[in-house]
């Protein structure tokens, strides 16, 4: 019965590992990429011939095809084909065989890590955390790599104001999906490499929480890339990221595709937050108590928290706008009793959070790498835990700051302001651990240490320019203009990404068993954080002067500025192009092989072999000491990993008593 | 203290120096001279200038708002300098730094601080917001604005009534893809292409879409608000100065958002009274084909829609105001 195979899998902490995908038959008659793939277009196919079907005119009702198409093409057919499309992907991934399975009563075969199987494991549908993490970080390079070429895109329309390398047309779609790929992808570009691999690590667990969840989270990523990408042969989407109706009411079929694929993400980020969140809640090993936690974990934790009550804000955002402009419902349409404040309200209230998504994996990273490189434990370890929970909790407090200008209530805007300018309290907090851990340090500058000085750099320029934009009266002047681009910029490709990258070089060596090229990383930091303040910084001025967001066309007298800025681009371009031959060249072709503990870290996930076995910890580690003790005379070790016979059951059993006492 | 006994770069006889009096020193002396820099160098220039009232109070904070920030960022710049210079690593010492865990007495004055500065930002941000020659901010403040200008307290009827120099001009800004015209209901309702402020006179703009979400930004008069379909949001700016206007849209509004923009000008009382009389007459075979003036309009009413943008000048094919084939100069 299904139950039996059940029994063995507990989810206490280290309990026996989930079980999984099956091992046996030929690689391609496996479930993989390539089976999904095949799923994914018999599924499009049905989906777009049963809108279409639906929608041909019949004798009763002679203009169907006309009301549920609302432009040039049948937004009904396309939407349901990739409604179908994503249920043939995940069937051919084999995302829902064990299910049937155990519905079937039958036994799971095989233990979900994955010891070995070669580089083919990386194309399935997998349970092994490890195997998840590395998905995700080759996922998020590519996407980010494609949004940032369309960034070059953007820079290389605005060299002249005049001439143009691109129309209108093609100009605003390639601003809208390099914003749209950028915001929406890159939420995870810090939690699913890093969350996934490392936090089982680093509490001392074996497994993550829901492993069928996480690499399901995953699964959808490539979805909805690459429904987005298919939002320019459908002749693309022209209202940027924001998707603000009635323009996205109105627009071409492309609004379609940002519509399902910007929802498809929302569902994604839930199920990878629920599962970061219940890992790091429930399967914490023994003695990793709560102020024994990395900060990396906080801030993942933090992450998580915002995801999973925001995303769902989201999908039902860009779900109610499918509804808009395929079954005719009228959210958003203000002479059909919609409102476009709703969409707008509904849009920031996951909008604003999401920003601190994406600002908090930085704060983690830098906070986690600091004191490894300083030698010295964290300065004010509880103030970093509560500006990072005081950050998750702001974020959901300030979201009509993108309002100011709208005509909403005025009365609110004081409010708001206020919001805005606390958050910048806790934000405070990280500058202060940072400058503490600093203080009298004995300060190590390798390359992953770098980035995270550069990290706090360029988050004081963002987060400064922010405070500007709380304010109404200096708001009315920036809002909407290129102060904005420069400002969020700072932030997240300045601070989320700069420490993506220190993340890159410090964790590499323990996620693939190879270290990253130094010299090259050296020459990659300095051109990245050079051309990136080269071209971010004028744009400061280039907003204050006037320039709107999104334009094709600007003042003759920006050009100088715009001209600068564009070239800085593409030396910035350049220098993640020297960070893609570094990974190739150190994960492929050199292979430098690194097994243990480079950077002499106390971090628990250092204390077991690079990369790390396949269950993570032979027993399960019993925690005895924080992870930044460092120059602390006498203190124990992080953890032992092979505690003495009875001492994990003691400590289970104990706290077994507990909650049956509670 | 373990800090200090464990510290081997200093040296037996060598004292330890005030590192923190050293970092006070150059941070007060920076942030000092930057602050006099943006107060009395950088402070006039600052955008978006002073031809108007709103711009001015929008100058005005983001100068205030300079002042404080640099002096912030100046001190965590420093003890960021200051640190990685002094505390580097030496080759050869492969000792650990002090465990130093917190200190409570820098945690709670940082903590203190931010707070302060935080809630000093608010309460001169909401004051600018309601009071002084900014107050609105210039901002859409929506059909019920909080902010009046004095003659802003009139009844409808009155503010709509015949021009005089003693209330607000009205001037309704109708966003549409992709072109702002200037109704002036005060001067029969009249409609035009062209935005024109009297000087010294409060100027009241009623801001509505006909289609999709714009943004009204007349830059140097300080004015930003939303033109949203079937809402009239409402912002205030009084210009000071004689001067040109350069008027952009916003908020992403389509293929050409980056081709709306167009320009006016601040005139003089009389030069304005005789522009508009003259616009009056000039446009008052448009006027009669126009729906009554109302705060907010639904295109599909207005029947003659086709012969209004004619006869205004906006022509072009397939309703919009530019071929559809994409020139490379609309």
């Amino acid at each position: 019965m299904a139950i039996e195979t059940e029994a063995g899998t507990t989810q206490r902490p280290g309990g026996p590992d989930p079980v999984g995908t099956p091992g046996a038959g030929a690689w391609w008659a496996r479930p993989a990429l390539h089976t999904g793939v095949i799923g994914a277009i018999i599924g499009y196919a049905f989906g777009h011939w049963l809108g279409n079907y639906w929608a041909v005119p019949t004798a009763n009702s002679p203009a169907a095809y006309q009301q549920i198409g609302t432009s040039d093409g049948n937004d009904f057919a396309i939407v349901l084909g990739y409604t179908f499309m994503l249920v043939g992907w995940l069937i051919g991934l084999g995302v829902f065989n064990d299910l049937v399975k155990l519905m079937l009563g039958k036994r799971l075969p095989q233990n979900g890590h994955e010891a070995n199987g070669g580089v083919a494991k990386y194309f399935r549908f997998t349970l092994d955390h490890k195997v998840v993490g590395i998905q995700y970080l080759i996922g998020m390079i590519i996407y980010f790599c494609t949004a940032g070429l369309l960034a070059m895109g953007i820079r290389t329309e605005l060299l002249s104001p005049v001439h143009h390398v691109f129309s209108s047309s093609v100009y605003v779609e390639i601003v809208g999906e390099h914003g749209t790929m950028m915001m929406m992808l890159m939420t995870s570009v810090i939690l699913g490499p890093f969350g996934n691999y490392l936090i089982p690590l680093m509490i001392g667990s074996k497994r993550v929480a829901f492993p069928r969840i996480e690499a399901l989270s995953f699964w959808l990523t490539p979805a909805a890339f690459l429904v987005l990408l298919s939002a320019l042969p459908l002749g693309g989407f022209h209202f940027g990221w924001t998707g603000y109706p009635t323009l996205s009411v109105q627009d071409t079929s492309g609004a379609d595709a940002y519509a399902f694929a910007f929802g498809l993400m929302g569902i994604s980020m839930i199920l990878a937050s629920f599962n970061i969140l219940v890992t790091v809640i429930c399967y914490r090993a023994p003695g990793m108590r709560w102020g024994r936690l990395p900060m990396f974990v906080w801030g993942i934790l933090g992450t998580g928290t915002m995801m999973a009550l925001a995303a769902p804000i989201l999908s039902g955002g860009m779900y109610m706008l499918l509804l808009d402009r395929t079954a005719q419902t009228a959210f958003f349409t203000d002479n059909l009793g919609g409102s476009t404040y709703l969409y707008e309200d509904l849009f920031w209230f996951f909008g604003h959070p999401e920003v601190y998504i994406l600002a908090l994996p930085g704060f983690a990273i830098v906070s986690e790498l600091l004191p490894v490189f300083t030698r010295k434990p964290l300065f004010g370890y509880k103030v970093a835990s509560a500006g990072m929970i005081g950050v998750t909790l702001l974020s959901f407090f300030v979201w009509q700051h993108h309002l100011f200008d709208s005509g909403i209530d005025p009365d609110m805007r004081p409010l708001y302001m206020l919001t805005t300018e606390l958050i910048s309290i806790p934000t405070g907090f990280i500058f202060l651990v940072g400058m503490g851990t600093l203080w009298k340090a004995k300060i190590r500058f390798t390359v992953p240490m770098l980035f995270c000085l550069a990290f706090y750099f360029n988050f004081l320029i963002g987060g400064i320019s922010g405070v500007y934009l709380s304010d109404v009266p200096a708001d009315t002047t920036e809002h909407g203009s290129f102060f904005v681009m420069a400002h969020f910029h700072y932030t997240i490709m300045g601070g989320l990404i700069f420490a993506f990258m220190g993340g890159c070089y410090y964790w590499l060596p323990k996620m693939m068993g190879i270290s990253l090229n130094e010299k090259l990383g050296r020459v990659h930091f300095w051109l990245m954080f050079i051309a990136f303040n080269s071209t971010f910084l004028p744009l400061f001025a280039v907003g204050l002067a006037g320039q709107p967001r999104r334009v094709f066309e600007y003042a003759r007298n920006l050009t100088t500025l715009n001209d600068w800025v564009s070239i800085s681009s593409f030396f910035l371009g350049v220098s993640i192009l020297i960070f893609i031959i570094n990974f190739v060249w150190s994960t492929v072709v050199v292979r430098n092989r690194e097994t243990g503990n480079p950077w002499k870290s106390r971090g628990l996930e250092w204390q077991v072999s690079s990369p790390p076995p396949a269950d993570n910890f032979e027993t399960v580690p019993v925690v005895l000491s924080g992870p930044y003790e460092y120059g602390v005379k006498d203190a124990p070790p992080v953890a032992d990993l092979n505690p003495p016979v009875g001492v994990l059951a003691a400590g289970l059993s104990e706290s077994e008593t507990a909650r049956a006492e509670a | 203290m373990a800090a200090e006994t464990s510290a081997p770069a200093t040296g037996a006889g060598e004292r330890e120096p005030n590192h923190g009096m050293r970092i006070f020193i150059i941070w007060l002396v920076l942030a000092l001279a930057s602050d006099l820099l943006i107060w009395f160098v950088l402070g006039p220039h600052l955008p978006p200038g002073d031809l108007a009232s709103a711009a001015n109070g929008q100058q005005f904070d983001i100068k205030v708002m300079s002042a404080m920030a640099a002096p912030v960022m100046v001190f965590v710049l420093i003890q960021f300098i200051y640190s990685l210079i002094v505390w580097r690593h030496r080759e050869g010492d492969e000792e650990d730094g002090p465990p130093i865990h917190g200190n409570t007495r820098v945690q709670v004055t940082w903590i203190t601080l931010t707070t302060v500065i935080v809630l000093c930002l608010f309460g001169f941000g909401t004051y600018e917001l309601v009071n002084g020659p900014g107050a609105g901010a210039g901002s859409g403040e929506g059909p019920s604005p909080i902010v009046n200008p004095p003659g802003a307290e009139l009844t409808v009827a009155q503010q709509m009534a015949p021009y005089s120099a003693s209330k607000p001009l009205v001037i309704q800004v109708i966003a549409q893809q992709w072109r702002f015209t200037y109704r002036y209901p005060q001067f029969g309702g009249f409609e035009t292409t062209y935005l024109a402020v009297p000087q010294n006179q409060w100027v009241e703009f009623d801001v509505t879409s006909i289609d999709v979400i714009h943004d009204f930004w007349a830059y140097q008069l300080g004015v930003k608000a939303d033109a949203d379909p079937g809402v009239n949001n409402v912002a205030y700016t009084k210009p000071l100065q004689l001067g040109s206007i350069t008027v952009r849209c916003d908020e992403l509004c389509g293929l050409w958002h980056g081709a709306m923009y167009d320009y006016g000008s601040v005139m003089t009382q009389s030069a304005f009274q005789s522009w508009a009389t003259a616009s009056q007459a000039h446009f008052a075979d448009v006027t009669k084909m126009l729906p009554p003036y109302a705060t907010t309009y639904d295109p599909t009413e207005i029947k003659q829609l086709g012969t209004v943008l004619v006869k205004l000048g906006l022509t072009g094919a397939g309703g919009g105001y530019y071929p559809p084939n994409d020139p490379s100069q609309p």
